[in-house]
């Protein structure tokens, strides 16, 4: 529930690469667990704070998209790792995404970030946040939704998709 | 041997009378509803206690007279045994009628107070409750928190509403509980009959820090309270000093204002605790602490040791801003 301050700190230290797509998470960051992707106390922080903050008025209170890009279809603009949705939320991005890092604090960002990923995960995990009160409107956090919709391999693909979303 | 027996008797007599006092005491009703709550209590609890009285002396009297061993003949007993069985029986059923019919009318007389002429919204949230006062003449309503002012004598309407779990609103000085639904709009009736300052808490278990969801009402004459609701339409007071004037800007610029509203400022959060007025409030964090600059400090330096699970997190701060910002806060009368 409380992160240490100086871990906060720490957690801000992203290595990106130069075309701020992609890098290393913070060192500190493996040594806590990954607990941003792991713990469901965090996702389900994260799923609140992606109501408070608003993020549903430009990607969809579901995350299927809107002004901004949809979290749901499985296609990441700046590629689906943590260090590049965190990035994205703190350093904001061309075309509208603005910089949060002066709003929120660098755990929030990172509560949110892993929120987000999970929105349209290819994988099942076994971490989830809490259930919406209200009816689900796109497929649990945890399970594995899109799997068919979105693996070009050697399984059939949805006859409702071309070769890439 | 005496000397002990008397000095229980005045511990338990004070035990029992600091119970009947306070300000969150449903024996020290000072409102319309809490009265005949007070009633109802009372009289069921003295007819139990009767009744308890009366079933022992008939036992005891019972026990002892079977020691005689004289038995009188059969069809007379039986008789008598008939008749204790059906004077039982009758008793009962009036006791029990008796309480259904009060009970009845206490209910009634609790919702007949709801003709309120005064309407407050109250949002319960996990840990803290918000109270919007709706202006009568178009004038924008103004939300406070974790403090409600009611002027005395006025029947209130609160419509009671959560979003996130079921919460409980409790004054008991002043009325009975009324559970918050999500999805539900439920209404409690008040009416104070004494000015004064009542303790309330949430009474359904909400979280982490259920027992640190508390809520003060405050009774007043009718014209403090419309002094009040006066100050409490205003924007928030300029601030004074630099230091305070500092201060503001660390509030604008840092995430507190992503979740705080100070009107007449760029605050506009809608997510956390109205903060226009916090400094005229008495407590912080839903009756955690009373309001002094040192507190808010303490408070913003980390809420989440003071109170772990709530949704204010640690904004990171040099020592110099947290003073410009508790000196700011606490200057918003």
């Amino acid at each position: 529930l409380r992160l240490d301050p100086p871990l906060a700190a720490a957690l801000e230290e992203l290595r990106l690469m130069p075309n701020d797509i992609g890098g290393t998470p913070p060192e500190v960051y493996f040594a806590l667990d990954k607990p941003y992707e792991n713990n469901a106390y965090e996702l389900s922080q994260g799923k609140r704070l992606y109501a408070w903050y608003g993020c549903g008025s430009c990607h969809g209170e579901d995350g299927r998209g809107g002004i901004g890009p949809s979290f749901l279809d499985g296609w990441w603009l700046y590629g689906p790792e943590m260090v590049s949705v965190v990035a994205s939320i703190h350093d904001g991005r061309p075309h509208g995404m603005p910089a949060f890092k002066d709003k929120i604090t660098s755990e929030q960002i990172w509560q949110l970030a892993g929120y987000i990923r999970t929105i349209g995960a290819y994988t099942a995990t076994t971490a989830a946040p809490g259930r919406n009160d209200d009816r689900q409107m796109r497929p649990a956090e945890n399970r594995a939704p899109a799997a068919i919709l979105f693996d070009q391999g050697p399984t059939p693909l949805h006859s409702d998709q071309g070769p890439s979303p | 041997m005496k000397r002990l027996i008397a000095i229980l008797v005045v511990a338990t007599g004070s035990f029992t009378l600091a119970a009947c006092e306070g300000n969150q005491s449903v024996l020290d009703a000072h409102g319309s509803s809490a009265v005949e709550l007070k009633q109802l209590i009372i009289w069921i609890v003295a007819a139990c206690s009767l009744v308890w009285a009366i079933v022992m002396v008939v036992l005891i009297w019972a026990l002892w007279r079977s020691r005689g061993g004289r038995f009188p003949a059969r069809s007379a007993a039986d008789q008598r045994m008939t008749f204790a069985v059906i004077g039982g029986v009758a008793a009962t059923v009036v006791v029990i009628a008796g309480f259904t019919i009060f009970s009845f009318l206490t209910t009634r007389a609790l919702s007949e107070a709801g003709s309120g002429d005064l309407t407050i919204k109250i949002s319960g949230t996990q840990w803290w409750w918000k109270a919007t006062y709706v202006n009568p003449d178009h004038l924008p309503s103004f939300d406070i928190a974790n403090e409600l002012h009611i002027p005395v004598g006025r029947n209130i309407r609160l419509l009671l509403a959560t979003d996130d779990v079921i919460h409980s609103l409790w004054v008991p000085s002043l009325a009975g509980k009324q559970d918050l639904i999500p999805g539900r709009s439920n209404q409690l009736a008040i009416r104070a009959d004494q000015p004064g300052i009542y303790r309330g808490q949430c009474a359904e278990f909400c979280g982490l820090q259920h027992s640190h969801m508390a809520i003060l009402v405050i009774v007043e004459s009718e014209v403090a309270f419309d002094r009040w609701v006066d100050l409490q339409n205003l924007p928030a007071a300029e601030p004074g000093d630099a230091e305070a004037r500092a201060g503001e800007l660390v509030f604008l610029t840092k995430p507190c204002a992503a979740c705080h509203t100070i009107r007449g400022t760029d605050a506009k959060g809608v997510t956390g605790p109205d903060l226009t007025h916090v400094g005229s409030r008495r407590t912080i964090g839903a009756g955690l602490f009373d309001t002094t600059r040192g507190s808010l400090a303490a408070w913003i330096a980390d809420p989440q040791t003071l109170k772990p699970g709530n949704n204010m997190p640690l904004v990171p701060l040099s020592s110099d801003e947290l003073r410009q910002v508790s000196a700011y806060l606490a200057s918003l009368q």
